[in-house]
């Protein structure tokens, strides 16, 4: 029972990781029909963007209290991002958006290899792994097989109050209701009086503040954080805001805690090796993609974004 | 006799005789001929210290020869880069064996590229001796003449760690691979060994070489609750999984095999995470050989610019076994190869070399580390070994 709890446990964490990461491709494909490959390297910029603070803020200010060292290195990973992601908007997906949508997909891709090469090649010893600082306090309560963490708590009520901001946001706000009229119609949306530039690189700034909170979660769930991380992140990022329905928050959200149920169960119940999870997890999502092409929760382009 | 051919013999016999003269009258009577030996190895990317180290190494070698007056020959060494990539390595090894000039070679840190190359050496007849690249198959999956190894295989790094884990009293393991060709024959080896010396595996889980949640595999190994988690496969991946087991409260023994032995293993998790953590490899430090210290001030005093390593003395060794031989039958490419293989019992920098009928060294060494303080030492030099600090039980 208590091994039950505990796999369910990790398949939490793993699941908020992958649905904060999915809302990004989700928010982005629903405002501008635009594949952002590079989302995954973009949540590991955001670990590096929080190490490199922390490491900063240590070598300054070594008598600051943990608490606001962990604040400090969550804002420094947001902005940095942030500022990120509506470069690349402004500079490579909106000029691109002319062209056939290949282009935006390709340079993407592109992108994201030239931040994890960046990475590797420019961070201090950047091609090997770095330790992350444990920001949150340690207490654990063990019982048998289980072990509950204090600081997966805090993570996973993080997440859910960001994925709950952005709901707000989303929902009653001006921005939000801007974000929701390009993502309708943009046509419309321009003639309406939205200033169309500014929604898209909004958009940009609050998917990519999301990538750094899953960043700087990345690192303080696994303590350790490499310049590879977000390849396969990417992917299943990707993946999961696709069987959750593309351009539907919910529906990336609901994504990112089915593609983490995969991989625990491909590796528990499935009694050959657990080598093949991620076969069995992608397998499972191209026979969803089979099932349900639209997605899970399919989107109603009255419900977009 | 037929005079005809008589008198024809005789002429060709005066004329051999007059090339010989003629041909030692242009040089001065104690110039040697000059004889090229080859070297391969990453000399550029991520494991070109390693290459770099064991190339210099092995110029030492021909260096302190050429000084020396006797003998017959003087070396000249050409060195060609295999970047650790396997079709670079076969390219490299085509280019110096079809060098019909080119008569033995020291080859090889990865074993990918071994794995690749022994068969060009084989079909151009050019004796090498491995010196850096640990897989099995590389001498045991054919028997070819001219391929031998001075590093001692997986197989005897697997012994030597099941001996020692088994002699500590450890009788639970858990095991995890990646699922390489080199993490899966390590566990093929060590999961062998440790079972025939009465211990048993509770578990065993592949994990893919990118893979970054090792959560629930470390679930299930908990629940079976290991003494020790052996590990196969190279330090990324050691430094998570040994991150994750803090996190899930597991309170094992931490195990790596020779892909762990890396200071970035130690940075990479920090020196308190890493302390006590085993690791396996081929090959003593330097200062441990029995004339390890002599080798170490003649590279010095050569002004290379990188270090030696691990692998340095090996294909120091490696080359003066080839001069050797071509001292001993010239310049022949079959006659070296049969020479190195008769090897049997030399005593050397690194120790006693025997080729056994693979082409294997049959005396490997192998050392065993530990972290301490935030840095790997030889097992017998640790805190660990004197009983002053205990390895987790």
């Amino acid at each position: 029972m208590d091994l039950l709890l505990q796999y369910c446990i990790n398949g939490l964490m793993l699941g908020m990781m992958y649905a904060l990461v999915a809302v990004g491709f989700t928010l982005f494909f629903g405002v501008l029909d635009v594949i952002v490959f590079s989302h995954g390297d973009t949540v590991m910029i955001g670990s590096f963007a929080g190490l490199a603070t922390y490491w900063w803020l240590h070598a300054f200010y070594p008598a600051l209290a943990l608490g606001w060292v962990a604040l400090l290195v969550l804002m420094a990973a947001a902005v940095t991002v942030a500022f990120l992601g509506v470069i690349v908007a402004d500079t490579m997906i909106v000029p691109l958006r002319k062209g056939p949508a290949l282009n935006t997909l390709l340079a993407t891709m592109m992108l994201g290899t030239v931040l994890r090469e960046s990475i590797r090649l420019f961070f201090p010893d950047g091609s090997n792994p770095q330790t992350f600082p444990a920001l949150l306090p340690g207490w654990s309560w063990s019982s048998g097989n289980l072990t509950l963490r204090f600081d997966n708590l805090v993570l996973f009520c993080g997440g859910v109050l960001i994925i709950f901001l952005i709901h707000m946001i989303i929902n009653r706000t001006r921005l939000g209701m801007a974000i929701r009229a390009v993502a309708q119609d943009e046509e419309a949306a321009r003639i309406m009086g939205v200033n169309y530039r500014f929604v898209v690189l909004a958009t940009f700034a609050l998917g990519s503040v999301v990538a750094a909170f899953a960043g700087v979660m990345n690192g303080l769930y696994y303590s350790e954080i490499n310049f590879g991380v977000g390849l396969l992140l990417g992917a299943i990022g990707f993946s999961s805001a696709v069987i959750g329905g593309l351009g539907n928050i919910y529906g990336a959200i609901l994504g990112g805690f089915i593609f983490a149920l995969l991989q625990t169960l491909g590796a528990v119940a499935v009694p050959f090796a657990s080598a093949y999870k991620d076969v069995f997890a992608f397998g499972a999502v191209i026979v969803l993609m089979a099932w349900r092409p639209t997605g899970l929760i399919a989107e109603l382009s009255s419900q977009r974004v | 006799m037929n005079p005809s051919i008589f008198r024809k013999s005789l002429l060709v016999c005066c004329f051999a005789l007059f090339l010989a003269f003629s041909g030692a009258g242009l040089q001065p009577a104690e110039a040697k001929t000059t004889v090229k030996v080859g070297y391969i190895g990453p000399l550029t990317g991520g494991n070109s210290s390693i290459g770099l180290g064991a190339r210099n190494a092995a110029e030492l070698a021909i260096m302190e020869r050429n000084k020396n007056p006797g003998g017959e020959y003087a070396f000249e060494l050409v060195s060609l880069d295999d970047e650790c990539k396997p079709n670079i390595g076969v390219q490299s090894a085509t280019k110096m064996a079809a060098d019909k000039s080119i008569f033995g070679a020291v080859t090889h840190y990865c074993s990918a590229v071994a794995l690749g190359t022994v068969d060009v050496y084989h079909r151009f007849g050019l004796p090498v001796i491995i010196y850096g690249a640990v897989h099995p198959d590389i001498t045991y999956a054919h028997n070819y003449p001219e391929v031998l190894r001075i590093i001692g295989t997986l197989i005897n790094q697997n012994q030597v760690a099941s001996k020692f884990m088994l002699s500590q009293g450890y009788k639970r393991f858990a095991v995890i691979h990646d699922t390489t060709d080199y993490g899966k024959s390590h566990k093929e080896f060590f999961t062998k060994y440790i079972t025939e010396g009465g211990a048993k595996v509770l578990a065993e889980f592949g994990v893919t070489a990118d893979q970054q949640d090792f959560t629930v595999e470390l679930t299930k190994i908990k629940s079976l609750n290991p003494e020790v988690i052996w590990f196969a496969g190279l330090y990324p991946q050691g430094v998570r999984i040994r991150a994750q087991m803090e996190k899930l409260g597991i309170n094992a023994q931490f195990q790596g095999v020779s892909g762990l032995k890396s200071d970035a293993f130690i940075t990479g998790i920090g020196p308190e995470l890493a302390e006590g953590c085993l690791s396996f490899l081929e090959g003593s430090p330097l200062e441990k050989l029995p004339k390890g210290e002599e080798f170490m001030k003649a590279y010095t005093a050569r002004d290379f610019k990188n270090a030696p390593d691990a692998m340095a003395p090996f294909s120091y060794v490696a080359m003066s076994q080839i001069m050797d031989a071509v001292e001993k039958v010239g310049p022949d490419r079959k006659k070296i190869a049969q020479t190195l293989r008769a090897i049997k019992g030399e005593d050397t920098l690194i120790g006693k070399v025997s080729y056994d009928d693979h082409g294997q060294n049959s005396e490997p060494y192998v050392s065993k580390y530990v972290v301490q303080d935030g840095k790997w030492l030889v097992w017998e030099d640790s805190e660990y070994a004197s009983g002053k600090r205990n390895l987790k039980k």
